[in-house]
């Protein structure tokens, strides 16, 4: 048993084969793909955020194809992918924790709004298309700021386009 | 009267090389009798009605879909980037959000367009005439080029015919063989790459055949 887990057997160890690079290439191919399909998953859950929300750089250079690349080529591809992946995946989770504490904020707004005063979240800061805003201002002007009259106020329409 | 159009899908050769590496590439292509010129009142209404479809989330979720997704893959396995040199389908979409529409051109871009933005299967269109045998793919052989002005690099992924190369896969019809207002016949090429269904690529070139032919799709 000691033998078999070891690996020393008592018989010559095996020579391994020379790599088959078209197998290898096979492989990395389907690495690529793999990887750009996680990163097309990735880009589409970005959206609607911009690059102010989320400054991310998507691209990874072209190797000036269509053309047959060779190993060297798919692996320093795979590579580039697999970094863009990783910190598409990175800054997308930040993101979305922030937006997680935006939405619990507007939460917190409307319960007490007097504990917010003049707080301000809008759609984007949670991660959502449009220009509503939730807005904590006092209710009658002064009058409710000396009297600690607060509500939340929430504009759910774009600007009008000036002329 | 218009007689009914029959179109012959025939599939090209693929060099051993390329076909050893892409096992699933194909390219299918199709003759036949038709002439560049003005695009019909219905080709160009089709084309406002393609436009009104695309929104903004389609058009970013375009690329979770399974045909654009494959020809995405594909670009990126050899060496292009998709995000630059947009696949044709995405590069329709992006047209017609930039500019508020699709534009109309003439009735081969719009047949193409028309197929290619219905299908998501590019097409590039040769003359006939101007070709020598059969079409198939394969990789470019040193000194080669589309034109003098157009070298190709090496190993470079092209759509040739027995003779010489005349586009590039994914790309541009060389000069010497692309469709001129003098066409009478043309050759439709399909590109069909790993998970890009036959039926998919067939509609793409009945599409364009049809329009091209008669002015109307079927």
């Amino acid at each position: 048993m000691a033998e078999v887990l070891t690996g020393h057997t008592g018989h010559p160890l095996r020579v391994p084969a020379p790599a088959d690079e078209r197998s290898a290439r096979r492989t990395l191919r389907e690495q690529v793909a793999r990887l750009e399909t996680e990163l097309s998953e990735l880009f589409c859950s970005s959206w609607p955020r911009g690059p102010k929300q989320l400054p991310l750089d998507w691209g990874v250079g072209g190797r000036g194809g269509p053309r047959l690349l060779s190993l060297a080529e798919l692996e320093e591809l795979r590579d580039e992918l697999a970094v863009r992946v990783s910190e598409a995946r990175r800054a997308l989770s930040d993101r979305t924790w922030l937006e997680e504490q935006n939405r619990r904020r507007i939460e917190e707004m409307l319960l007490d709004p007097e504990a917010h005063h003049w707080e301000h979240v809008s759609s984007e800061d949670i991660g959502e298309p449009g220009c509503c805003h939730w807005h904590v201002r006092p209710r009658w002007g002064i009058l409710g700021m000396f009297l600690n009259w607060w509500r939340v106020v929430i504009s759910s329409g774009c600007p009008l386009p000036t002329a | 009267m218009t007689t009914e159009l029959d179109l012959q899908l025939r599939d090209g050769w693929v060099e051993a090389e390329l076909a050893e590496e892409f096992p699933e590439l194909r390219l299918v292509h199709a003759a036949l009798a038709a002439t560049p010129g003005r695009s019909p009142r219905e080709l160009k209404e089709r084309l406002r009605g393609l436009a009104d479809r695309y929104t903004g989330a389609k058009v970013i979720h375009m690329r979770q879909d399974s045909v654009p997704w494959a020809y995405r893959v594909f670009s990126r396995q050899v060496g292009i980037d998709p995000d630059t040199d947009r696949t044709p389908v995405e590069a329709i979409a992006l047209e017609r959000l930039r500019h508020g529409g699709l534009k109309s051109e003439n009735l081969l871009d719009d047949a193409l367009t028309v197929a290619t933005a219905e299908t998501g299967v590019p097409i590039v269109a040769l003359d006939t005439t101007r070709v020598e045998g059969e079409l198939g793919l394969r990789v470019s052989r040193p000194g080669e080029g589309l034109g003098e002005a157009r070298p190709l690099s090496r190993s470079q992924i092209v759509i040739a015919d027995e003779q010489r190369p005349v586009a590039i896969v994914l790309g541009e019809a060389a000069p010497y063989a692309g469709v001129t207002p003098a066409c009478r016949h043309m050759t439709l090429c399909a590109l069909q790459v790993k998970g890009v269904p036959r039926i998919s690529v067939e509609e793409a070139l009945w599409t364009a055949a049809e329009w091209l032919y008669t002015g109307r799709s079927g």
